[in-house]
Order: C-alpha cells, then structure tokens, then sequence
C-alpha cells in the first residue's frame, strides 16, 4: 500500500542510479538523519551517550571498514583490534606533537597513517588466502598490540603505559576530554559517520567497488578480464584500515579517553566482535554494518539488565550466561539468516510492498 | 663442551618439546579440517572445557552448583570426595563424545553447504558457548589439575649433564620439565595410533575417504554425518590430553583456551589438511620460539616476542609456500 515502486518512474540515468532509488526510502533516511541531527543533541545524556549512541557510531565505522575488507573484497581479517590500535596510538603521537591542530585533521591523519599499515600488512594477501589469509592477519594483531606495549616511545613513557587523551576543542566546544559534553561528542562521531559512510556507499557502487567485488567473487576471473590484484586488494586493505584507524581513533579520543593496549584492543574484545558484526549484520551490506553495530551494543545491555537486575544473579554468573548467549545466538542465527539482518530487511521490505492486500 | 653449547642445546630440546604441545592442540585442527573442512576456532575451548570436566568429576564437583545456589539459596558443592583419574578420564572420554554427538546434531548439520567462513563463525560461537557452559558448570576459579603425571625439572638430567661442561665453568646442568617429556611420550603414541586406526581399520578408511571427497565417499555408500561426529569426538579427545598437559603446567583457567591461539601459526606452517605437518610445525615453531626468545629477544632487550614471532615466522614461510609445508597443493581454475 504505502510502501509500493508502482509510479515512480525515473527518466534520467542519475535518478536511476541514486542510493535511494525509491521515495520512500528516501523520506525514511532524510527522517532519520533529521531525527539524528536536530532532535538527538538536545536530549542526549551521559547515559545515552557513553553506553549506546557512541559506542555505536564507533562500532558502525569499524565495521564498515571490516565490510569493505572482508564483504566486499573477500579477504577476511582478524586483525580489526590492531588496526584500531593504530588509529588510537596514532592520534595519540599526533596530539602531542602538535598541540594546535584542529581534532577533526588529527582523526582522518590517524585514519591515513592506519592505511599505510593496513597496506603493510595486505601485502600478504597477493600470496595467500583464505583462512591462511585470516591466520595471517592475526599475526599484524598481535604484533602492533605487542610493539604498543613494549615500546615506550608509543606511549610517551608513561609509567602506567596507559595513553591519556587531552580536551580539544571544536568551534569553541570540547570534543574530547573529560569536560566534552555528550552532545558535542555524538554530534562529532556523527558526521564522521555520515560522510564517511556516504563515501564508502559511492565508493562500492563504483569502479573501485566493482573491482573489489570481482575479486572477491573469483580472483583469477577477475585477473583475465582486467582487474590488477594488487592495486584491487591493496586498495580495499588500505581504506578499509582508513575506517578502522578512524574508528579507534574516535574509540580513543571520544568514547574511552583513556586506554591500556592489550586490554582495549585484544582480539576477544574488538577483532571477533566487529568480524560477529558485519556477519549478523550482512557479509557485504552497508546497512547490515550498522545493524550489526547496533545489535552488538544493544544486546550485553539488554542481557545485563535482564539478568542482573531482573533475576538477580551475581554479575559473575551473569557474565557466564551472556558469553554463553552470545554464543547461542551466533550460532543460531547462522543456522537460521546467514546472510545476516541486512537480508531479513530486504525480506521485510518484498512483503511491506505487497502488505496488506498480497493478490 | 663449552656452557654456550650446552645451553644451546638445552634451549633445542626445550623448544622441540614446547613445540609437540602446540602439535598436541594443532592435530585437533587438522583431523577436523581435513575431515569436515571446518576451522574450528573452538579447538582451544575444547581442551579448556575438557580440562574443566576433567577437574569436576575428580572432586566430584556438582555440575551448576553455582548457580543453582545462586538462585535457590542452597549450599551443596561435592556429591563424593574424590574419584580416581582413570576413571575420571573415561567419563570425560564420554562427556567428549556426547558433546561431538550434540555439535554435529544441532550445529554442523544445519550448516552443511554454507561458505567456510560462516562456519568459522559459527565454531567461534561455538567456543562461546562452551567457554560460557564450562565455567557456569564448574565454576571460573582457578583449579589445580593432576592426573598423575609427574612434573617439574628433571634431577637426574641435572646430575648427568652438569659433568659435560668444561672443567672449571660454571654450570648447573640442563633443566628440562619432565612434563614435556611425558606430553612428548604420549604425542607419539597419540599419532601412531591415529596412523594405524586410519590406515588398518575400516573406519579409518573410511575417515580417509571423507577426508579426500566427500561426494565421492558419500557416493560409495560412506555415512558423512557419523564420519563427522567421529572426527569430532577424536577431536575432543586429542583436546582432553592437550587440556591435561596444558592444566598440569599452568592450572585449568580461562587462559587455557588461548593455546587455540599458539597452534594456529603450527597450522598455517604445517599445512591445514596434514597430520605430519601439524607434528613438524609445532616442532618447527617450538623450536623458533624458543631460540627467538633467546638470541633475538636478548639482543633486542624487549621481552615477549614469543606472542608474535610464531606468527611471523609462519608468515615468512608462507610467502614461499602458500600451502604450507605438507598442505594440500592449491590448484586454481576459471
């Protein structure tokens, strides 16, 4: 009824290959970004800030760029932990050096410096593949969380080895720092989020996209028909490091400000979890990163809230039952939708478009 | 001889036998891989969960007493005192089996066909739910695991070897833990009796069959589903004995799951699809590690390279070999 295609003709190439080719969809997303923009700030609270909105948005970018990797381009990585430590530790070196720069320049040199090491390590990726390839990239995990905390110079000796972030501001406002106020912070991941991910959209729907695609469906195919491997796979590491580095950069910077590396960035609390995110969400989907963000951050709440203030258990117990549901639902639901939330939403939408009257 | 040689050689030895309890690990991931072409990430919770079995049907620990005290206010923990290992090992043997039974009904069953990388997964979901089970089941502490099988460093060798040095230097004698000693006794009979069940019985030409087609065995009349959970519950086994070598050295704890770790650059060596590869490459990285941690870690004044230098050492391997040294050869078509 409501949500139906009949009528909407497109007449030009550029309506036909918009992101949005139905105006329903376009309202929706324009709604949302309202929503997002103007209404959010100004109800916005710690709460909501530091437990869902920007652990969400984090999580969104990192799992974008593991999508672009790993949906897109084929090559699964298990080195998202280390690849954020990068982006953290770089904007870490970067804030001390240079004191004036503006906050929103030292998150995307972070994300840049994150491509060069992402590019370093998918040099291996022209050799091997597959889960050779996925044990590979464990190696960059655990060697950048080591050179982190064996290398004083990473942390500015520092007798903790924990790295501590200082309060910058944006137009007047402090963005990171214990004084941030949640608006700021939410408001600065946001745009982050939104213009990066729109680049990442028009990035895939083009030559580039394709490219990574082809390789990922059949790389030797892709070889013959004209698609350089090395250019192709070493593109999709490197951009695909440039989210994840932004990512722990803002992981860093805004949501935690303070951070130890093996703790922050181990393979149990990051690389796994962001690799669950973009398979529950959808191997190749941009919305299916953000479901899946919003589904990792919004479940342990869910469990604890259930558990611990519901029924009363011991957070200990508590912890067990979650790390065993956790695993439940992975399992279950690669049983059921492999293919991720992304699908049941297209699923979704095929009924809505004949709801109510399916004849 | 001269210290140097002498410690040398004490480092070789050490390392070699470090590198057969990797092997220990790294043969469940190969007879699994090789069998059902899952990477099964949950190898390590295997041996964890197998140890924390082990440890609770010997202290006769009730099974969720935790909880069920949590939630009802009862105070009960042990349902006997003690029970003899041998005939712990055996209902932990069973506990293996039916678990392998329980895998392959509810979860590899439904997942046949799909993309390996989903299976992955679903083995990582797997080791949640058993890391989450194991410990609601017995608890999270720390325990103490001893199955009999002695430890600690060998006098006798100390006595023996403390004569080979040069007059005059300095020198206690080789320290060498007995433990790796016995986990090295028990790796080889572990393998020759896999060799042998696979190469003599008609089971274990069936699992050979599997392994090398499965539309093809499956074609002659071979049942792929009691083949994979077969595999899976030698799998369970061979992580029992890892998890009693591991639990000897370090206590059974969370930890304990994380050899899944240490063997994986044992398998990218080795090869995923060989036994004998699992064997030489977790020689190969015992010993690399061990020598690495010596001469470049001491050169070099930064501990603790031993968590990464496996992994570069597979890696730099790999580039001349992508197969690994016994995998199978990639061949690519269109």
């Amino acid at each position: 009824m409501i949500y139906k295609e009949t009528g909407q003709f497109k007449s030009t190439y550029e309506s036909d290959h918009s992101i949005f080719p139905l105006i329903q969809d376009k309202i929706a997303f324009n709604l949302l970004m309202l929503v997002a923009f103007l209404i959010v700030p100004f109800f916005i609270d710690s709460y909501w800030e530091k437990a869902i909105l920007i652990p969400f948005l984090i999580y969104s970018m990192a799992a974008i760029g593991l999508n672009i990797l790993t949906g897109y381009c084929g090559q699964v990585s298990l080195g998202t932990g280390g690849f954020m430590a990068v982006g953290a530790f770089a904007t870490y070196k970067i804030m001390t050096f240079f004191p004036d720069l503006n906050i929103m320049i030292i998150v995307l040199l972070s994300g840049v410096i994150t491509a060069f090491v992402g590019i370093l390590f998918g040099l291996p990726s022209l050799r091997i593949k597959g889960f050779y390839l996925a044990v590979a990239t464990l190696a960059s995990q655990f060697f950048i969380i080591w050179l982190f905390n064996k290398v004083p110079w990473f942390y500015n000796y520092s007798d903790t080895g924990q790295i501590t972030v200082s309060e910058r501001t944006m137009f007047g406002v402090a963005v990171t720092g214990a004084n941030a106020p949640p608006y700021a912070t939410y408001l600065f991941c946001l745009i982050l989020v939104v213009v990066l991910g729109f680049a990442a959209k028009n990035m895939i729907r083009s030559k580039i996209g394709r490219s990574w695609m082809a390789i990922r469906d059949m790389d030797i195919a892709a070889e013959i028909i004209g698609v350089p491997p090395l250019k192709t796979k070493l593109s999709a590491f490197a951009i695909s490091s440039f989210y994840i580095g932004i990512a722990g950069s803002l992981y860093f910077a805004v949501y935690l400000g303070a951070l130890e590396v093996t703790e922050s960035f181990d393979i149990m609390a990051i690389s796994f979890p962001v690799l669950f995110m973009i398979i529950i969400g959808g191997l190749g989907s941009m919305l299916g990163s953000f479901l899946g963000a919003a589904f990792i951050v919004l479940l342990p709440i869910f469990l604890k809230n259930v558990m611990v203030d519901l029924i009363g258990l011991s957070a200990v117990t508590a912890k067990h039952f979650e790390i065993t549901i956790w695993g439940l639902l992975m399992v279950v639901f690669l049983i059921l939708e492999p293919h991720g939330l992304a699908r049941l939403w297209s699923i979704a939408k095929e009924k809505l478009r004949k709801w109510p009257f399916p004849y | 001889m001269s210290v140097e040689l002498l410690n040398f050689i004490e480092t070789v030895i050490n390392g070699l036998m470090s590198g057969i309890m990797y092997s220990l690990v790294a043969l469940g991931f190969v007879l699994i891989f090789k069998a059902s072409g899952v990477f099964n990430f949950a190898q390590g919770v295997f041996a964890l969960f197998a140890a924390l079995t082990l440890v609770g049907f010997q202290t006769g620990q009730v099974p969720f007493s935790h909880l069920i005290n949590e939630l009802f206010g009862t105070n009960f923990h042990n349902w006997y005192p003690s029970l003899h290992s041998f005939f712990a090992i055996i209902l932990t043997i069973i506990t293996m089996i039916v678990l392998a039974w329980l895998i392959e009904k509810l979860v590899l069953k439904h997942l046949v066909n799909q993309e390996p990388i989903i299976l992955f997964m679903a083995t990582i979901g797997l080791a949640f739910v058993l890391e989450g089970v194991g410990d609601l089941m017995w608890g999270s502490d720390v325990k103490v695991l001893d199955v009999g099988i002695p430890s600690g460093g060998s006098e006798w060798l100390e006595k023996t070897t403390i004569g080979w040095a040069s007059e005059g230097s300095e020198y206690y004698g080789m320290y060498i833990d007995v433990l790796n000693v016995w986990a090295t006794i028990i790796a080889v009979i572990l393998v020759t009796a896999l060799a042998l069940f696979s190469q003599y019985t008609k089971t274990g030409r069936a699992l050979r069959a599997v392994a090398d087609d499965h539309q093809a065995a499956l074609s002659v009349g071979i049942s792929l589903r009691s083949i994979w959970v077969l595999v899976w519950a030698i799998s369970g086994f061979i992580a029992m004995v890892a998890g009693i070598m591991w639990g000897t050295e370090s206590g059974v704890q969370f930890s304990l799951s994380l050899i899944a770790l240490k063997a994986l650059p044992v398998l990218i060596l080795g090869g995923f699809t060989s036994i004998p590869g699992a064997i030489i490459g977790g020689l190969l990285i015992g010993l690399g590690e061990k020598l690495a941690e010596i001469y470049i870690g001491g050169l070099l004044d930064i501990g603790a390279i031993e968590n990464w230098f496996a992994y570069f050492m597979a890696l730099v391997f790999l580039l001349f070999r992508p197969q690994g040294l016994f995998g199978d050869k990639i061949i690519e078509r269109v």
